[in-house]
């Protein structure tokens, strides 16, 4: 049997299973819908336009909320990498804020922010944050050395040293930081809809099972994934291109 | 030497000090509105009283639980399933690509799924949670088995090593570092989802307790939650720690 069909045998099979199981049995069900009528679910809310409103919404909030924690990590990784002193000062309060689940903070926000963007923005920016200051300092302190060296001899300037050796020589992986945060950002924006704000995709998919429409309900999961898998691969693709082998130091996935 | 990191960590606890005194005074001196941040003295006061009158006591218990009973059965699961995947050609190159298609899918967009099926309920929990944290220690452990050197496979060949003794000799432990990976992931996973879970099903646990707290404006003992939960996510990252350094001694000292 070729090699690329063998991926697609076992979800087609299931898809076809399935399909006929509920046909066949003519399952009545508040949860289950069979993919015929979750592809026609999604085909109508493509077409009315509902999903792409809700997708463009989810969007928005966790690319602004991964600018915002991204820019903050970015900052506060490149200053903790290049000061030791820092570093270790800052440790235990930095040790202490990042366990926080970002969801804890969903009802501070709430009461502070009310429903809304700002909300989830705000959230998702606390999610953002941990991993590109983590990595972004880790990368920053293990750039060699000698790269170092040759910007004291050139006696640059500290912001230039930053601008001309540190940034370029870390990029790779605050790439990889920014591409890990964009995936956190779309599981918490989606969440944080989930359990509360009334927006976007994860408001979409409780309001179909609220109304007691598996197949949209479905349907609106199908198209999460989908969105999840797009962005992870245009990602991926992005990082290979722009950095080539260097991309794949550190990457352990 | 032994001395300067003591030193630093003392310094280090001494700024986090300092930053919890700007808190107080922004607090009392109402720089922000004392709806949304309680000082720390409320916040720890309300601690105090949440655990000697006894209710928050039950709220932490009941997310541990939750976390726990999800996580356990996740594990199982997880590697059970993996074991088997990862350590035949055939199911890889079969089942794990539908596997990695689903990876970057947010989890928490079967919780919708989970209550269509099973109500708001305990068993909705459970679900979601297990299912939740099952993907990183499922991958992790396919990767594990699908990275073991070749030559140990070749060694069991040799010795007429049955595929059990081979999967439990072999594979592994040499896969134990890609598991254990995992396993750190789905704890946070499961501390997510479990706080998401008891929000939307009004669950007993400190999700519901941080929820309740916001909705009746009671600003200190919703601090009070959140400090917990950030305990919760400290501790188990913590005894994660120290299993992963016992479980793989034998492997830093190879190193």
């Amino acid at each position: 049997m070729p090699e690329r069909v063998k991926p697609l045998l076992l979800p087609l099979a299931a898809l076809l299973a399935f399909e006929a199981w509920m046909r066949l049995a003519a399952v009545q069900s508040d949860s289950l819908a069979p993919p015929s009528a979750v592809a026609l679910a999604l085909a109508g809310a493509l077409t009315d336009g509902s999903l792409l409103t809700a997708t463009r919404d989810t969007l928005a909030s966790a690319f602004a909320g991964l600018a915002l924690g991204g820019a903050i990590g970015l900052m506060l990784g490149l200053a903790l990498g290049l000061s030791h002193i820092l570093d270790r000062l800052m440790e235990v309060t930095i040790e202490a804020v990042r366990p926080i689940p970002s969801v804890a903070l969903l009802p501070i926000a709430l009461i502070a922010l009310g429903f809304g963007y700002r909300m989830e923005i705000t959230i998702v920016s606390f999610a953002c944050v941990w991993p590109v200051l983590i990595m972004t300092r880790s990368a920053v302190g293990g750039i060699e050395p000698r790269l170092i060296e040759v910007a004291r001899v050139l006696r640059l300037t500290q912001l230039d040293r930053i601008r001309k050796i540190v940034i370029p020589a870390a990029l790779p992986r605050i790439f990889l930081a920014f591409r890990l945060a964009a995936g956190i950002a779309l599981i918490v924006a989606v969440t944080v809809e989930i359990a509360i704000n009334p927006l976007g995709l994860g408001a979409g998919i409780m309001t179909a099972q609220q109304a007691l429409r598996p197949d949209l309900m479905l349907a609106y999961l199908v198209w999460i994934g989908v969105t999840g898998f797009v962005l992870n691969t245009a990602l991926m693709a992005a990082q290979t291109t722009l950095f080539g082998r260097a991309a794949l130091i550190g990457d352990g996935a | 030497m032994k001395w300067s990191v003591l030193g630093w960590r003392l310094a280090s606890f001494a700024v986090a000090a300092g930053l919890i005194t700007l808190w107080q005074f922004a607090a009392d001196q109402r720089l922000i509105s004392p709806v949304f941040l309680p000082g720390p003295d409320r916040a720890w006061a309300s601690l105090m009283r949440g655990f000697t009158s006894g209710d928050l006591l039950t709220k932490l218990a009941g997310t541990l639980t939750h976390m726990a009973y999800g996580w356990l059965l996740a594990s199982i699961v997880g590697v059970a399933l993996g074991a088997m995947i990862g350590s035949s050609k055939t199911m890889r190159a079969y089942v794990a690509p539908t596997l990695e298609l689903l990876r970057p899918l947010p989890v928490s967009a079967i919780i919708p799924v989970a209550i269509a099926a099973l109500g708001l309920s305990q068993g909705m929990a459970l679900a979601v949670i297990a299912f939740g944290s099952l993907w990183p220690m499922l991958l992790g452990t396919i990767h594990g088995f699908a990275a073991v050197e070749p030559r140990l496979y070749e060694v069991a060949r040799v010795l007429h090593m049955s595929r059990l003794a081979v999967i439990f000799k072999i594979a592994l432990p040499s896969a134990a570092p890609d598991i254990l990976a995992g396993m750190r992931l789905s704890l946070t996973v499961a501390l997510i989802l479990a706080v998401v879970c008891e929000m939307l099903a009004g669950l007993d646990g400190l999700g519901q307790w941080v929820l309740l707290s916001a909705r009746s404006f009671r600003s200190a003992d919703l601090f009070a939650g959140v400090m917990l939960l950030g305990v919760i996510g400290y501790v188990t990252a913590l005894a994660m720690d120290a299993a992963e350094s016992r479980l793989l001694r034998w492997q830093a000292a190879r190193r």
